[in-house]
């Protein structure tokens, strides 16, 4: 990574925040997501005129409107068809997405596979906390099998997590990164990182819901830098060797685990005409 | 019967070639001046199968097939039963057929056509190369009195890649099909056709949708393949990049309809096609294309239904969904095309309304008119062209703090576009403040609601709301497709009966206009309704927004079978004499 802050900044990460107040809990580690975010878009110097951040339904998808830039706070399970749309219509934008477990795995699990495998040029950030926060504590798909918390299934969910990792890399993700809300500035990295790198990008944070799951806050004791025992930022080219750190993690390695080298999906592009030469091919 | 046409079946198993032969055949008879119309059979696999090209040729311009065919051709007789009941026959109707393929199927001979045996594959085999279908078009060519040259034509540059000597093969075949033409006395012959015509195309209604949307300014498309919808997706792929625009396949309609709302947030005309499934599917987003303002437009090619139903046949039956489908109070435009050509008018129309107002706009064709092409006088150029209220353009819209829903008096808003510096928002599916902060407060609920119905309501949509044709005491009031079956009965009551009656076809089915209706009606006694739904769909829309006139019938029946204008005739008749 070479990121670098660049001298008189023009814009400082205060910018790109909205004046509006979280709903968060105190506590939530969605506040450094968004923290992160704003700074990384301060360090990248983005305008923020040409920066799109678009999301779903749930805690963490209520970040757009927390922030200064363009946003879109859409419906439970599709901000990656939004974003995909937006950013193909216009590329000259940089579209992030942002969102939580629920949203992105389970009623958008479907688009996460195939955004993963078009490879649009898209950051993609999910806040994953295990749980149905604003539904008030219901499991997700990353929630784990034994996990007696939730009204809706006392006897735990019963069903293996989802591994949001081996899913990306598995279905063609060109950047796979963990993050930890609790380290913002090395998330702050991974996101100019993500930003940068062509195609489809996933950062998966770790990001503790304090009220429904208040054993996450041991996050910060767990989590480790690095993927199979390689550097934070030692992100491998070679599908094989991710898959080879993936099947060593124990779900707290932090860093960059896969930068692949597959052109950005672009729509197809053709020589300009006219309608009136279009509308040639009808007549008799 | 009060149009000179002629109306031809060419039937046979898939791979026979009959459609081939029924495109040269509508183009060629174009060519020579006459107008047309072809309808495509397929069986209910969509893919394969059996298959019947269906035409109809006039010098007088057709968009809707006739009460039965004159001429029926079957190459062979492979799961006839399966449309059978599409191809209605009189005793005046003939029946081609080849005795190799054995005897005609009793289900084809209930009403006596005339039967002529032609050995059609021998002929075939007695031409070097020469392929079946290619007789059929020869011999029927010949039969109606369409010159050889025009199919000549044709064939030389369908066949362009293939070379000369396919072509000559063509063309034997088809002298040689011509010379059994003597066999046939009784096809009804077509008037000459008139010579100084402008400009003709040959175009489908799907193709025609497609044009329409490109010319009102859509440039982004989201597409996800459904029968009988996708040749609109597929006419646009190509056409979209030539003029800047891109479409991207998605994985599913939920995804669809959020990528074409996507791409419109970034200020890109945008639509997407479908049919009756996948738009019941994309129904929760277009609510939230209702509620962030964003603009959309899907075109929603009906089949039958309910489910997976009949996907290769038509039907009227996606009215309830398309106007009440959505949860919560979402006002939006619901619109029809009349005709085929007027598939163009109504997409263009409707992609410059859905801009204008910040609305999605769901566009009913159907299968009955999107798959079939017809033979049509060149469309007008027409203003319409999507444009949206930019905030640069409206004085103290970003200077004073800008407001991405502020309350305005016609309802719209100034919409502020990705890259526009100081309109920086984001665009919620939750109600919202004038500014677009997340709210529940009674005040901007109530006023949001308000603004999203009025600038709909209040809109001026001027004379293309309808198409009102004629006077009388006696209305039909109808939609869509059947549009065109009426205008020929109509035609055909003022000519046997002298009656006149007045058409009138809505083009815009939501929002509804009722003081616009109430002039229509004005004069009007008594009325039918046409529409094919087995539930009265339409019907029941009209008694909810309108004040009908006191006596009226409804004419509905599902599909799959095209409701023919000998049916309205009748029903007509029941009303007249009802008092």
């Amino acid at each position: 990574m070479n990121i670098q802050t660049p001298a008189p900044q023009a814009l400082t990460f205060a910018d790109y925040k909205s004046d509006l107040k979280p709903v968060w809990c105190p506590g939530c580690g969605d506040f450094s997501v968004l923290s992160a975010i704003t700074k990384a878009l301060a360090t990248l110097q983005l305008p923020r005129e040409d920066v799109a951040l678009v999301s779903g339904i749930g805690c963490s998808s209520r970040i757009p409107a927390y922030t200064s830039v363009y946003g879109f706070h859409s419906v439970h399970g599709r901000a990656l068809p939004v974003a995909t749309g937006l950013k193909s219509a216009r590329p000259d934008l940089t579209v992030l997405v942002a969102g939580g477990d629920g949203d992105g795995f389970s009623i958008g699990g479907n688009h996460f596979l195939h955004a993963c495998r078009r490879n649009v040029d898209l950051t993609y950030i999910v806040m994953d906390n295990s749980v149905y926060g604003m539904t008030k504590g219901q499991a997700s798909p990353t929630t784990e099998g034994d996990w007696t918390g939730s009204k809706l299934t006392p006897e735990g969910p019963g069903v293996a997590e989802f591994q949001p990792l081996e899913i990306a890399l598995s279905a063609g993700a060109n950047y796979i990164a963990r993050g930890f809300s609790g380290k913002p500035n090395e998330l702050t990295k991974l996101i100019c990182d993500a930003v940068e790198h062509p195609g489809f990008s996933l950062i998966h944070v770790l990001s503790p819901c304090v009220t429904f799951r208040p054993e996450q806050r041991e996050y910060k004791t767990m989590v480790h830098d690095g993927f199979g025992g390689a550097a934070f930022d030692e992100g491998t080219p070679d599908r094989r060797e991710a898959f080879r750190r993936l099947m060593d993690d124990d779900g707290y390695s932090c860093g960059v685990l896969f930068k692949g080298n597959t052109p950005a999906f672009k729509p197809q592009t053709d020589a300009p005409r006219t309608i009136e030469e279009i509308q040639g091919d009808f007549i008799l | 019967m009060a149009l000179n046409s002629v109306s031809l079946a060419l039937t046979g198993s898939g791979g026979a070639g009959v459609m081939t032969s029924g495109q040269v055949l509508v183009d060629a008879a174009a060519k020579a001046g006459w107008y047309g119309l072809m309808a495509r059979s397929l069986g209910p696999q969509i893919r394969g199968g059996e298959s019947a090209a269906l035409l109809r040729l006039s010098p007088e311009p057709v968009q809707s097939m006739d009460d039965c065919y004159d001429l029926m051709l079957a190459v062979d007789w492979g799961n006839i039963e399966r449309f059978a009941s599409e191809i209605p026959l009189t005793s005046k109707s003939i029946i081609v057929t080849d005795p190799a393929q054995g005897e005609v199927p009793e289900i084809m001979r209930r009403n006596n056509p005339i039967i002529v045996e032609i050995p059609l594959k021998e002929i075939a085999k007695s031409v070097e190369g020469g392929r079946i279908n290619m007789v059929a078009l020869g011999l029927v060519a010949k039969v109606i009195g369409l010159p050889e040259d025009y199919c000549i034509e044709v064939l030389s540059k369908a066949l362009a890649k293939k070379g000369p000597e396919a072509l000559e093969k063509s063309i034997a075949g088809m002298r040689a099909g011509a010379e059994y033409a003597d066999k046939l006395t009784g096809v009804p012959t077509l008037d000459a056709p008139r010579t100084d015509h402008g400009e003709r195309w040959s175009i489908t209604g799907n193709e025609a949708t497609g044009l329409g949307a490109l010319r009102g300014g859509v440039r982004f498309v989201a597409a996800y393949p459904i029968t009988p919808a996708t040749e609109v997706l597929e006419y646009m792929a190509p056409n979209l990049p030539k003029l800047g625009g891109a479409l991207v396949q998605a994985e599913d309609e939920l995804a669809s309809i959020n990528m074409a709302i996507g791409g419109s947030f970034g200020g890109v005309p945008s639509l997407t096609a479908t049919s009756g499934p996948g738009l019941a599917l994309m129904t929760e987003s277009i609510g939230l294309s209702v509620a962030s303002e964003t603009p959309v437009v899907i075109i929603n090619v009906q089949r039958g239904g309910p489910s997976t139903g009949i996907p290769t046949k038509s039907e009227q039956v996606d009215l309830n969904i398309a106007i009440n489908g959505l949860h919560g109070d979402a006002p939006h435009l619901v619109t029809a095309p009349t005709s085929i050509a007027d598939s163009l008018f109504t997409a263009q129309w409707t992609v410059y309304l859905s801009e204008a107002m910040q609305a999605p706009a769901i566009v009913l064709t159907d299968q009955a008119m999107g798959q079939a092409r017809a033979i049509i006088d060149k469309p007008a150029d027409l203003a319409f062209v999507g444009q949206r209220r930019k905030p640069e353009l409206v004085s103290g819209a970003v200077e004073d703090g800008y407001q991405r829903y502020a309350v305005t008096n016609d309802g719209v808003s100034p919409m502020a576009i990705p890259g526009m510096k100081g309109g920086e928002y984001t665009a919620d599916g939750l109600e919202h403040s004038p500014r677009g902060t997340p709210s529940t407060q009674a005040q901007h609920h109530q006023e949001q609601l308000d603004k999203r119905e009025r600038k709909l309501k209040t809109f001026d949509y001027g004379d293309h709301w309808a198409d009102i044709e004629g006077d009388g005491e006696i209305a039909i009031i109808t939609w869509g497709s059947v549009t065109e079956q009426v205008r020929e009965a109509i035609d055909r009551i003022a000519e046997t009966k002298g009656l006149t009656v007045k058409l009138i076809a809505l083009r815009l089915l939501s929002p509804a206009l009722p003081e616009k209706m109430t002039e229509a009606l004005k004069g009007v006694k008594k009325a039918l309704i046409v529409e094919q739904s087995h539930s009265k769909q339409y019907t029941l829309m009209l008694k909810a927004h309108y004040d009908l006139p006191p006596v009226y019938d409804t004419l509905h029946r599902p599909g799959p079978l095209a409701i023919r204008p000998h049916e309205i005739v009748t029903a007509l008749d029941a009303l007249v004499a009802k008092s």
